[in-house]
C-alpha cells in the first residue's frame, strides 16, 4: 500500500517536473466554465450595473521563466450579453448599443506583457469592439497555477480594464455617469 | 340579437370584432413608437407596460372571441358570389385569428425569455414558461414584428374587400357587421 503510493507521488512529481518546462499553450476553460468575462457600468449614476458574455473562447500562452513572453486571444460571441433581463439584454444587442447583427464577435489579442515581478502586470493589446479597434491595458494579477485531479494543468488570471462607450462608437445615451464601461476578465486555461 | 344565426351577426360578435380591431391598430401604433424612445423618455418604461398588458387582454378576447364563435352558428356568405372570394375570404379570417394569437404569444416570449413573468396592468403575473431558446428575446421580437405587419397588411385587405363589396357589389357584407345597421 505505502510502496504503491510512494511510487505514485514519484511518477506524478517526474511527469509534473518535465511538463512544466515544455508546453505552455493554454486552452481558456469555457467548456467547464471557468473563465468569465464581466462588465460593469453605472445605471443613471445611481448604481453598478453588472453583466456578462456567457459565450466566448481563446487562449493563452504563459511561461513562468519567461512571464514577458505572455500572449492571450479571446473571441466573444457578442449576441450571448447577459444582464439578467430579455428586455434589457434585447435593448443592448439592438443598433442602439451592441449593435450585434453587425458585430456579432469582439476580440481581444495581446501584443505585449509587462510583468511587474510580483504576480501582476499590465496587458497590452488590441480590442475590436463594434467596429473599432483600439489599444488597450488590461492590468492583470496571476491567480494560481497547477494540476487538477484530473490530470490537466491549469493556470488562472484575472485582468481588469475600462473602455469608453464613444470610443468604440457607440452613443452614449445613458448618461454622463455611464461613459465607462470597466470590464473584467477571469480566466483559467488549461495546458494543452 | 345577441348570438349569431345563419343569417345575421349577433351584438357580441359585433363588438368583439370592432373593439379588437380598434386596439389591435392602436398597439401598432403605439409598438412602432415605442420601441423608438430614448432611455430618459418618461414613456420608456410605461408605455410598454402598458402595450404588453393590453396585449394580453387582447389575447384573451380572442380566446373568448374564438370560443363564443365555436358555439355560435356562423352567418352564411354573402348569396351569389364566386367561389374564389368565399374562399379567400375563410383563409384570411382563419389567418387573422391564427395572426392574433401568434403575435401575442411572441411578444410573451420577449417579455419573460430570462423567467421573468409578464405583468399584467400590475395586478396579475404571467409566470414565464420557454426561456432556453438562444437569443429568444430577439428571434419573439423580430417574429412579433413580422407577425403586425402581416395583421395590419391583411387588414387592409380584408376592409378593403369590405368596402368593395359595399360600393361595387353593393351587397350587406359590410352592413351585416355594422351595429345598428338595418338588416332584412
Amino acid at each position: 500500500m505505502k510502496l504503491k503510493s510512494m511510487l505514485a507521488s514519484v511518477a506524478l512529481a517526474g511527469a509534473l517536473a518535465s511538463t512544466s518546462a515544455i508546453a505552455d499553450d493554454y486552452v481558456i476553460d469555457t467548456k467547464g466554465a471557468h473563465a468569465f468575462i464581466q462588465f460593469r457600468i453605472q445605471h443613471l449614476g445611481y448604481s453598478w450595473l453588472y453583466g456578462r458574455f456567457n459565450t466566448f473562447d481563446g487562449e493563452f500562452s504563459y511561461d513562468e521563466k519567461a512571464p514577458e513572453n505572455a500572449s492571450i486571444n479571446v473571441n466573444i460571441d457578442t449576441t450571448s450579453v447577459d444582464t439578467n433581463h430579455a428586455e434589457r439584454d434585447k435593448h443592448v444587442k439592438s443598433a442602439d448599443f451592441f449593435d450585434v447583427s453587425k458585430y456579432p464577435t469582439a476580440s481581444f489579442k495581446s501584443s505585449n506583457y509587462k510583468p511587474n515581478g510580483d504576480g501582476t502586470g499590465t496587458l497590452t493589446g488590441d480590442f475590436n469592439f463594434h467596429g473599432v479597434t483600439k489599444s488597450i491595458d488590461i492590468a492583470v494579477s496571476e491567480v494560481g497555477a497547477g494540476p487538477d485531479p484530473w490530470g490537466n494543468e491549469r493556470r488562472g488570471f484575472e485582468g481588469t480594464t475600462k473602455i469608453s462607450l464613444t470610443e468604440f462608437g457607440i452613443k452614449n445615451v445613458l448618461g454622463p455617469k455611464s461613459e465607462d464601461v470597466e470590464i473584467t476578465l477571469s480566466v483559467e486555461g488549461i495546458k494543452k | 340579437m345577441l348570438t349569431d344565426t345563419k343569417k345575421h351577426f349577433g351584438s357580441i360578435t359585433k363588438i368583439l370584432h370592432w373593439l379588437i380591431a380598434l386596439v389591435i391598430f392602436s398597439l401598432f401604433g403605439v409598438g412602432l413608437w415605442m420601441v423608438e424612445l430614448t432611455y430618459y423618455s418618461p414613456y420608456y418604461k410605461t408605455v410598454p407596460d402598458l402595450h404588453r398588458s393590453i396585449g394580453v387582454v387582447v389575447g384573451i378576447c380572442m380566446f373568448l372571441r374564438l370560443v363564443w364563435r365555436l358555439f355560435n352558428q356562423t352567418p352564411e356568405p354573402v348569396k351569389g358570389l364566386p367561389k374564389w372570394q368565399t374562399h379567400i375570404a375563410h383563409i384570411v379570417h382563419l389567418l387573422l385569428y391564427l395572426l392574433v394569437f401568434l403575435i401575442c404569444f411572441s411578444g410573451y416570449l420577449i417579455s419573460t425569455a430570462d423567467g421573468r413573468s409578464v405583468s399584467v396592468f400590475g395586478l396579475i403575473d404571467i409566470p414565464a414558461t420557454i426561456t432556453s431558446i438562444d437569443n429568444q428575446e430577439d428571434i419573439a421580437g423580430l417574429l412579433h414584428f413580422y407577425f403586425a405587419v402581416a395583421i395590419i397588411g391583411l387588414a387592409v385587405l380584408h376592409a378593403t374587400a369590405a368596402l368593395k363589396h359595399h360600393f361595387i357589389n353593393k351587397n350587406e357584407t359590410l352592413k351585416r357587421m355594422l351595429p345598428f345597421s338595418k338588416e332584412p
